[in-house]
């Protein structure tokens, strides 16, 4: 049953559309450090704050690593929580990263996926986020400004089910998505805060064999990131990894309720196949590249080119089984990396496809595209090039060059 | 929150149940846990304490038992201020929201010298720089104890540790110990204060008034590790005094940036000839044993002289003319 709600048009830039979603999630605690190319978010929501329009509390931290550390001991106090980063901002969270999601604490946060240094470059890539791959936190990549704005909403409900309680980080490519100005249809206020809902707590057992909200309270107190020694530690890791896979069917849940409100959805939540049923070629990327890859696809159909792609908007947690059914019955598929994985065999996304495809019954030809680091801009044609070589993998029955860099002067 | 009326005598803290409990794994002689147990002793009410990694967050938390009878948490090294500051938004915006279930909750940091000094400076500045209401106690046991006695901002020159041993070129840590809470004044915060778990009184009276004052407070007590100071295990409250009443570490508070004597301090002030010599503290701790020999006598005479400079500028700061 659809009970879509008026909707108005706004235009917002990426950055500006994170900064609307959390104002309208009803946030209790933003704590934040600017980065280039996040700080447009963080500029709006002290603006919010500012006027009075939001009763959030706002602490301009002194470093990336204080802002993550106050967001996770505010949301573990009971307060819903975000903040934002980038790049070396998030390489400065590196540790705390891991300590949010061992902790179970439902933060949110946007990236402005950038480049790591050295050298210095401001612009997008996928380095900072991929390289937080194994920190513990839910992973979604989206493809637009309006997406961005429905992911962000989406990723509160995500974090705080009680089956999941991971932190999320929502990526959004930075300048391309971050800067760039595009019709956003924002839910009203109402609308959002009845979506995200208040902050639900699991019941845990505390230490004096009571049951109670797991949180800091003083009238149930807990103890919470303890020293756990090699008798315990481990199974405390089996259950973040549990968390995990539960996140899978809920980041569908929350896709498929969101669409009811809003008419929108992205795939199933987990991946978005475009004209993919019958391909013989596809590709795999995340975030904004997917957009020019659609008008791609659709001008190789034009000329009878069985041609699709596979957005990969949740990468952690990978659903293995989406893709490996999504993608098991085309010929050739091109993976495409905006980060390296120095001395490795092909980017962090390629890995996974191939890992996903090693069950197949059948599996299809993988070949890995690394392209537009540091903000290196990737044409049309570029982009076209790589259907034009899966065309020849598939009618030579081989890979060649596996790992293949689009766009680079070598 | 109103000030409330507070008087600690031992009947009071006898009578008061115990929030920092017994069981931890902490070595005999650590004073430390001491100082935790005074300090839990001394709160006005509903409290969350967050603690920095360290050896009194390790023997109090090992999964699944704690020593923690209020609401407690650990994230990391260099975090303490940083998680209050987090804790204490979040009180207030659950707070202005109607969420919250007390009136008021103080919020408590602790963290070692090494969580305070070196690694936890940045947060600990911007955590008082931004304002929050808070109380940051530093355990300063003048090293990193917990992964085994390596030197910090507070180890005092001259003392060996396992990262400035005695050696036969080099006679212990090169450098002076930061004067930590002198910084905590610069930053103008309401209230900054030492304290030794020898003068528990006096300790238990800091720490309400931490909690009390509008804004961030910190308080500085310095707790003897027998073994990092690889000294007798029987005696780390002897040496509680022993620093005080040398000079080495002097007890004051400076209520809005306005120095003031505690009395144990205070009556050494009026009577200088109640100052012992630093050989009297530094006798028995192994870690300055070194300073003792013929060849590192001026080292022995350049502790005295550094005390008492320090004293004498102390003096200055209070207001009080130095007396010889």
């Amino acid at each position: 049953m659809k009970s879509v709600v008026k909707q108005e048009r706004m235009a917002l830039s990426g950055d500006e559309a994170v900064a609307y979603a959390v104002k309208q999630s009803d946030v209790d605690v933003v704590a934040a450090y600017p980065i280039t190319p996040q700080t447009i978010i963080v500029e709006r929501f002290s603006e919010y704050v500012a006027n009075g329009e939001v009763q959030t509390e706002y602490i301009c931290t002194e470093s990336e690593h204080s802002a993550l550390a106050a967001c996770l001991a505010a949301s573990v106090t009971g307060a819903r929580t975000f903040t934002a980063s980038a790049s070396a901002g998030l390489a400065l969270m590196h540790e705390m990263l891991f300590v949010t999601s061992g902790c179970r604490a439902p933060v949110v946060m946007a990236i402005a996926n950038r480049a790591l240094s050295a050298p210095l470059n401001i612009h997008g890539d996928h380095s900072d986020s991929m390289a937080q791959r194994d920190s513990g936190w839910i992973q979604l990549y989206a493809e637009n400004a309006q997406e961005v704005y429905d992911s962000i909403i989406q990723a509160f409900r995500i974090a705080e089910d009680v089956d999941v309680l991971l932190p999320i980080m929502v990526g959004l490519d930075g300048f391309t998505l971050s800067h760039t100005l595009e019709n956003v249809d924002t839910l009203p206020d109402d609308a959002v805060k009845q979506f995200v809902g208040s902050r639900k707590f699991p019941n845990v057992l505390t230490h004096e064999g009571k049951k109670a909200p797991f949180k800091l309270d003083p009238e149930t107190p807990m103890t919470m990131g303890p020293i756990a020694l090699p008798n315990y530690y481990f199974e405390f890791k089996r259950q973040q990894e549990e968390a995990m896979k539960n996140a899978l069917s809920v980041i569908q849940k929350v896709n498929s309720e969101y669409a009811k409100i809003s008419d929108r959805s992205y795939g199933n939540g987990l991946i978005e196949p475009y004209r993919l049923d019958d391909a013989e070629i596809a590709a795999v990327c995340l975030g904004s590249t997917a957009g020019t890859m659609k008008t791609i696809v659709d001008a190789l159909r034009e000329k009878g080119v069985k041609a699709g792609l596979l957005r990969l908007r949740t990468f952690r947690p990978l659903p293995i089984e989406d893709l490996r059914s999504a993608l098991c019955n085309v010929k050739a598929v091109a993976v495409m990396d905006r980060c390296m994985s120095f001395g490795g065999h092909g980017g962090p996304v390629f890995h996974e496809i191939r890992n996903v495809l090693y069950d197949a019954d059948v599996r299809p030809y993988v070949v890995n595209y690394i392209y537009g680091l540091g903000g290196r801009d990737t044409s049309p044609l570029e982009l076209r090039s790589i259907y034009s070589d899966l065309q020849r993998i598939v009618a030579a029955k081989r890979v060649e060059k596996p790992i293949q860099y689009l766009g680079l002067r070598e | 929150m109103a000030t409330q009326e507070w008087k600690f005598t031992t009947k009071d803290i006898a009578e008061k149940p115990d929030l920092f409990l017994s069981g931890h794994r902490a070595c005999a002689g650590c004073a430390p846990t001491v100082v935790l147990r005074l300090i839990m002793k001394a709160i006005r009410g509903p409290t969350i304490v967050t603690q920095a990694t360290g050896c009194m967050e390790v023997v109090s938390s090992i999964y699944p038992y704690t020593s923690w009878a209020v609401p407690w948490l650990h994230t990391a090294f260099e975090t303490a201020a940083a998680n209050a500051s987090g804790i204490e938004a979040a009180l207030k915006a659950l707070k202005k929201k109607g969420k919250l279930k007390h009136e008021h909750v103080d919020v408590i940091a602790i963290a070692g010298d090494g969580g305070t000094y070196d690694i936890g400076f940045q947060a600990l500045s911007g955590a008082v720089e931004r304002g929050h209401d808070f109380l940051f106690v530093l355990y300063d046991n003048e090293a990193y104890m917990n992964t085994g006695i390596q030197r910090s901002g507070g180890t005092p020159k001259g003392a060996a540790t396992t990262t400035s041993p005695a050696g036969t070129a080099i006679p212990g840590k090169l450098e002076y110990k930061k004067p930590i809470a002198d910084i905590m004044v610069a930053h103008e915060i309401p209230y900054v204060a030492t304290a030794s778990p020898y003068y528990w009184r006096d300790l238990l009276a800091k720490v309400r008034k931490g909690l009390e004052v509008e804004g961030p407070a910190f308080l500085h007590v310095l707790a003897p590790c027998p073994r990092g100071w690889r000294s007798d295990q029987a005696k780390s409250i002897e040496y509680s005094r022993l620093a005080v009443e040398t000079c080495v570490f002097p007890l004051w508070e400076a209520v809005n940036g306005q120095y003031q004597l505690s009395v144990a301090s205070k009556l050494i002030a009026l009577a200088p000839q109640k100052k012992r010599p630093v050989t009297d503290y530094l006798q028995g701790q192994g870690r300055f044993r070194h300073l003792f020999t013929p060849k590192n006598k001026h080292l022995l005479e350049e502790f005295q002289r550094v005390t008492d400079e320090r004293w004498q500028r102390l003096l200055a700061k209070c207001g009080i003319t130095a007396k010889t």
